[in-house]
């Protein structure tokens, strides 16, 4: 069934779209800190208008499926506010800002573990607002978040393959694609998932290593 | 109540606590408080656990605000403000400035355990104080040396023992220069072994003079040596205050009798604020 010489020459094709792929997973990412950040600090705010609202819209992005939201931005969007987005880009604002909704609680279990006694030396110092999240809360409250975060980029890696949906051509697109025009689907989908299995599980040991290293430095008192 | 302290009466008190009560819910803690510090006194509050000693301090610290009542620092009101000839609530602006007048010393350090020591000590000195960085150091050593862990300055917090790292949180207090510092129990998480180093150095700060202190305290000992004044409160009122000699030798109430036989046989209770958390008292 498996036919060694049809493997060899269809791998190159799927080995170039990994870059792609890569990069909708990076990218998307990168978005997510930078809006679950924001998230996380209006949900906590103590006045209502700002964190009433920022709590309805991010609990809605959580509980409605990525590829709804993926299909809102390429075909509500161009009709209804006449933006159009390539399927790239499309594709990494959806993840970033489905994703944003769940590292947001990364962020927020981070904030909260800070002790309280923290906020009260910075009260105490007399420091601002500003600069006891700037210089006390979050400079605690991010590094020990890195782990859970390395596993949430490995969990937006594996979820690319919904990007091809929105025409995205990414591994699983091009599998497909392939399997389609010579009717051998075997050899195509089981290359993508070796892919994924190759890229996936070392950084996975990877974030857990920094998780060690991290635990280890804690207790050093360096974290 | 506070009017019976001879030694100070010329002054305008620095705290002035008016009619202060304070509740969590229902459960009342300071009930219509009165108590007034003088300049650069030296207080010591003693108490059973429970009694409303932290929230003294806390209320002070603008850590918890007053349920009722008002508490001037410095001649002017800490938790509220005058506008257009109405009193209202402090804001943000009000209360820092007001507040660092004012600084503490917690029972457990809280340390930046992020920060070296010397940055510690720094930091808000540069982002509070806008104190350049070189002059920034150059006081902080200065005032480690005086506490003695000039040479911790590169060390993080955990690397210290827990009378060092309440030394750093002293010097860290000390260095932004307040009129008045709170104490609250400073040594109460200490090794027994440890205590001795830590009240050393606030006694030192003491009979340096200026500073006015208030120092809660299970270390009888302690309170009678550096204190001009014991508070003793119970139950969220001052039962009785006096100086050392008074109080301590001739207790009038008998709460405060049977709480100093107590603590005569030589039990402080290392555990106290822990039971209050766990809520078994
Ligand atoms: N944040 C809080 N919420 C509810 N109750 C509190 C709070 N802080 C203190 N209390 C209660 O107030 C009382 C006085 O506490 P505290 O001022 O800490 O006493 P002390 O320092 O003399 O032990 C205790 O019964 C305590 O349980
Ligand atoms: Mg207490």
């Amino acid at each position: 069934m498996w036919d060694w010489g049809y493997a060899n020459s269809i791998l190159p094709k799927l080995l170039e779209v990994i870059p792609t792929t890569l990069a909708s997973a990076i990218l998307g990412f990168i978005l997510a800190c930078l809006l679950g950040l924001p998230i996380a600090l209006a949900r906590r705010s103590s006045k209502k208008w700002i964190a009433w609202p920022v709590a309805a819209f991010s609990e809605f992005i959580r509980s409605t499926p990525l590829l709804i939201q993926l299909f809102v931005l390429v075909f509500v969007f161009p009709q209804s506010f006449n933006i159009t987005l390539s399927p790239f880009l499309a594709g990494v604002i959806g993840l970033g800002l489905h994703y944003s909704t769940y590292l947001s609680e990364v962020y927020r279990s981070g904030i909260d573990s800070v002790p309280r006694g923290q906020w009260e030396a910075s009260i105490a110092l007399n420091f601002n607002k500003l600069r006891t999240w700037l210089r006390i809360v979050l400079p605690q409250s991010i590094p020990p978040t890195i782990p859970v975060m390395g596993n949430y980029l490995i969990v937006m890696f594996k979820e690319t393959p919904t990007l091809s949906a929105i025409t995205v051509v990414e591994l699983l697109m091009t599998a497909k694609v392939i399997g389609s025009a010579s009717f051998k689907y075997v050899e195509a989908f089981t290359l993508v998932g070796i892919i994924f299995l190759v890229l996936s599980y070392p950084s996975s040991l990877l974030v857990r290593a920094l998780e060690r290293r991290m635990k280890r430095n804690e207790r050093r008192g360096i974290a | 109540m506070s009017q019976n302290i001879q030694t100070f009466t010329s002054d305008e008190p620095i705290v002035r606590y008016k009619n202060i009560t304070k509740s969590f819910g229902e459960h009342t803690v300071l009930k219509e408080l009165d108590l007034d510090i003088l300049p650069g006194e030296k207080v010591a509050l003693i108490g059973p656990s429970g009694s409303g000693k932290t929230t003294i301090a806390r209320l002070l610290m603008t850590l918890e605000s007053p349920t009722s009542g008002t508490i001037e620092v410095d001649g002017e009101m800490l938790w509220h403000m005058h506008k257009r000839g109405r009193l209202i609530s402090a804001n943000e602006k009000h209360l820092h400035r007001v507040r660092s007048k004012i600084g503490m010393v917690f029972q457990h350090f809280n340390l930046f355990p992020h920060m070296t020591i010397l940055r510690n000590v720094t930091e808000a000195l540069i982002h509070v104080l806008k104190i350049p960085k070189a002059e920034a150091n150059h006081r902080a050593l200065e005032i480690l040396e005086r506490v003695g862990l000039r040479d911790h300055t590169n060390h993080y917090p955990s690397q210290l023992s827990g009378g060092q790292k309440q030394r750093v949180a002293i010097a860290r207090a000390l260095v932004m220069q307040p009129r008045i510092m709170l104490f609250d129990e400073v040594t109460s998480a200490l090794d027994p072994e440890l205590v001795g180093e830590v009240l050393d150095v606030i006694k030192a700060i003491a009979s340096e003079g200026d500073m006015t202190m208030i120092l809660i305290t299970h270390e009888m000992d302690f309170a009678r040596d550096v204190a001009d004044r014991i508070i003793f409160t119970d139950g969220g009122v001052i039962v009785e205050q006096g100086t050392p000699a008074e109080l301590f030798e001739n207790p009038k109430s008998a709460r405060l009798q049977s709480f100093l036989s107590r603590f005569m046989k030589g039990q402080p209770d290392r555990s106290a604020d822990d039971r209050v958390a766990a809520g078994t008292e």
